[in-house]
């Protein structure tokens, strides 16, 4: 999962940066309402995490915006104000979800979770393949009942895979999901990934076709 | 204390008491030497009229041994008693009432004597033609049964007229006194909250001045009282933000594995709590100031003394220079200490906040020598904000990294507390705000 987070807060702004990535998502953080536009316009995420006291406006007014452009792309926002009032706009501006500050970061993740699997049309919490099994609450993999430890980077793509079993995901794509912009990518980043994890899951299990990507292969 | 009305009611039942007691009194003595003067003139006129009747008495009388009985008199005249004696001391002829004795040694005029217990009052009258003497005496006791009677005839009116008086005044009192009895209904039934003035158009121009004053007081406890939801509101709703960090910062400690992440979000907790202190240092000071009323304790305060003292005080980074003109040591204010380096201090932070890469913070003097002058070279403030500056909370776009939007409100608030204003312009020199103290001489 890659998100993006819209806080102009550094120190919420970070938290959330670190404790989103320590539960295996790909974090990218802006404080403004307009490089969270600039973002939205330039990079694919699985969901937004929204601020509404921005301080160059209105996070609702970024939503709107978002919406305006047909995204569909899961937005949760993240309020100081506790007031019914203020929910209702968010959630009627087009918000998948709301949190008050101070939020549990738990909580957070978990809803980040749910919303991108309802945007995927899923509605169980867990990814599964045949035999292998994706819990993403818990960054966990099993294959036949059985764990298998996987890095954050795998996981990424194994989750990106398996979310629409059988639909080809580039390369450029999958390099997305697992890379923020302040990281380094190496050329061949996605298909040493893969490697590994064919290593882990079976050589079988991930198809690539030629020139356009990769998918799960059809059970 | 005793409640007006009942006071109001005693004073007045006093006093209209008072008046009729003096008028009775007065009534009875200016009765009493009327009636004593009537009397006495017909006690005259009746010796007279007896002495001139008593034709003959006095010489053909020599041989008759028995005092003639004098005719009857009639009606009020019964009560006189009449005597005629000779000149010889012969008892020549009474009335049917009159005592044995002679009511009189006197040859003639007024006089008062003591007969048989009684007290009398007797006429005497000498007619030496024809050999008599007449006396006619009158019982003081009912000379007194009569003026008593007469005052007795004016006073069960009055008795009868005191009550009435009374429950008149009574009736009256509670008429005058409703207007009260409506204000204090009318504040009896508010709930805690409201703080609509009382209705002054219904009040009596006596009672103006009361209400009046609650009036004014409704005003200030509502002003305070909005003071209070705001900034209560508003800490709610700030200190939600540093509470958050602190929350998920926390969390990320616990979650971690890799001691270098622990140790960030450890370090991020440490600056969120400097940050979460500062504000609820800010929070309090706004609210002394909000409880704060005019009058306060004012000492005088050497400016540049003070702005070394806060500036030494104040952490800042490297970066940041901070130069305080010499004149400023010899200006001196008369303020109240704690105020004004509120104030200096909130403007001091906010210029060093908004300069987190470098820069230089001056502190002098004004075009009048009596102002200070702060200027800083942060980003300044973009005029369409410039309205809301120094309005409670507003954080603009440059907010630094630690302000609460809180620093330009107390510095502003503080300021007025010493009747002192303070006025914000971007700076034309270069980027940054200058900040001018004003105060009246």
């Amino acid at each position: 999962m890659r998100i993006l987070v819209v806080e102009d807060d550094p120190v919420i702004a970070d938290a959330v940066r670190v404790g989103l990535m320590l539960g295996g998502a790909i974090v990218d953080c802006v404080g403004t309402c307009a490089d969270a536009l600039a973002a939205v316009s330039t990079t694919r995420f699985s969901a937004i995490v929204l601020d509404i006291m921005l301080p160059d406006g209105s996070g609702i007014d970024v939503l709107r915006e978002i919406r305006a452009g047909k995204e569909t792309i899961p937005v949760l926002l993240l309020t100081a104000r506790d007031e019914i009032s203020d929910r209702v706009s968010g959630l009627d501006a087009g918000a998948d979800d709301y949190l008050v500050k101070p939020f549990d970061l738990d909580e957070l993740a978990a809803r980040l979770r749910a919303i991108t699997r309802r945007s995927g049309g899923r509605t169980d919490a867990c990814l599964v393949h045949g035999a292998i099994r994706v819990d993403p609450a818990e960054a966990a993999v099993t294959v036949n009942g059985s764990p298998v430890p996987l890095s954050r980077r795998e996981f990424a793509v194994l989750v990106a895979l398996m979310e629409r079993p059988g639909v080809i995901r580039s390369r450029s794509e999958l390099e997305e999901r697992l890379y923020g912009w302040d990281d380094d990518v190496e050329s061949n980043a996605v298909e040493v990934h893969i490697h590994h994890l064919r290593n882990k899951i079976g050589r079988e299990t991930i198809e690539t076709v030629r020139g356009l990507g990769y998918r799960m292969r059809a059970i | 204390m005793m409640s007006l009305r009942l006071r109001l009611f005693l004073i007045l039942i006093g006093a209209t008491g008072l008046i009729w007691l003096a008028a009775v009194s007065w009534i009875y003595i200016s009765s009493q030497r009327e009636l004593e003067h009537v009397l006495d003139t017909r006690l005259q006129e009746a010796a007279r009229m007896v002495a001139s009747l008593a034709e003959g008495f006095g010489r053909s009388s020599s041989d008759d041994t028995d005092p003639k009985a004098l005719p009857t008199l009639s009606g009020y005249e019964r009560q006189l008693s009449c005597q005629i004696w000779s000149l010889d001391g012969r008892l020549i002829a009474k009335s049917s009432g009159a005592p044995e004795g002679v009511l009189t040694d006197r040859k003639s005029g007024f006089s008062d004597h003591e007969i048989n217990g009684e007290a009398w009052r007797v006429y005497a009258v000498e007619d030496a033609s024809k050999g008599i003497r007449v006396l006619v005496g009158d019982r003081l006791g009912l000379r007194e049964r009569l003026v008593g009677d007469l005052v007795k005839g004016l006073l069960w009116p009055a008795l009868l007229i005191v009550p009435l008086l009374g429950l008149l005044i009574w009736l009256s009192l509670n008429r005058g006194f409703r207007p009260l009895a409506w204000i204090a209904e009318d504040l009896t039934r508010r709930k805690a909250d409201d703080m609509r003035p009382v209705n002054v158009t219904a009040t009596p121009s006596e009672v103006r001045p009361l209400t009046d004053a609650l009036n004014q007081l409704f005003a200030k406890v509502e002003l305070t009282r909005r003071h209070e939801r705001d900034l209560t509101a508003f800490a709610a709703h700030e200190l939600r933000t540093p509470l958050a960090g602190l929350k998920a910062q926390a969390q990320v400690a616990i979650a971690a594995d890799d001691p270098a992440v622990m140790k960030h979000a450890l370090r991020q907790i440490l600056v969120s709590v400097d940050r979460t202190s500062r504000l609820v240092r800010q929070l309090l000071a706004i609210s002394r100031l909000d409880a704060r009323g005019e009058e306060q304790r004012a000492e005088p305060i050497v400016i540049g003394d003070l702005i070394d003292e806060i500036a030494g005080a104040t952490a800042k980074p490297d970066a940041v220079t901070v130069s305080v003109d010499e004149r400023l040591a010899t200006l001196t204010w008369v303020a109240n200490r704690e105020c004004l380096e509120l104030a200096i201090r909130n403007l001091h932070e906010n210029a060093i906040q908004h300069m987190p890469s470098g820069g230089h913070v001056r502190w002098t003097i004004g075009s009048s020598p009596n102002d200070i002058v702060v200027e800083d070279e942060g980003p300044g403030i973009p005029e369409n904000e410039m309205p809301q500056i120094g309005t409670r909370f507003f954080r603009g776009r440059f907010k630094s990294a630690v302000g609460s939007g809180l620093g330009l409100s107390i510095s502003r608030l503080a300021l007025e507390r010493i009747g002192a204003r303070l006025v914000l312009r971007n700076r034309t020199d270069t980027n940054g705000l200058r900040g001018e103290l004003l105060r009246q001489a």
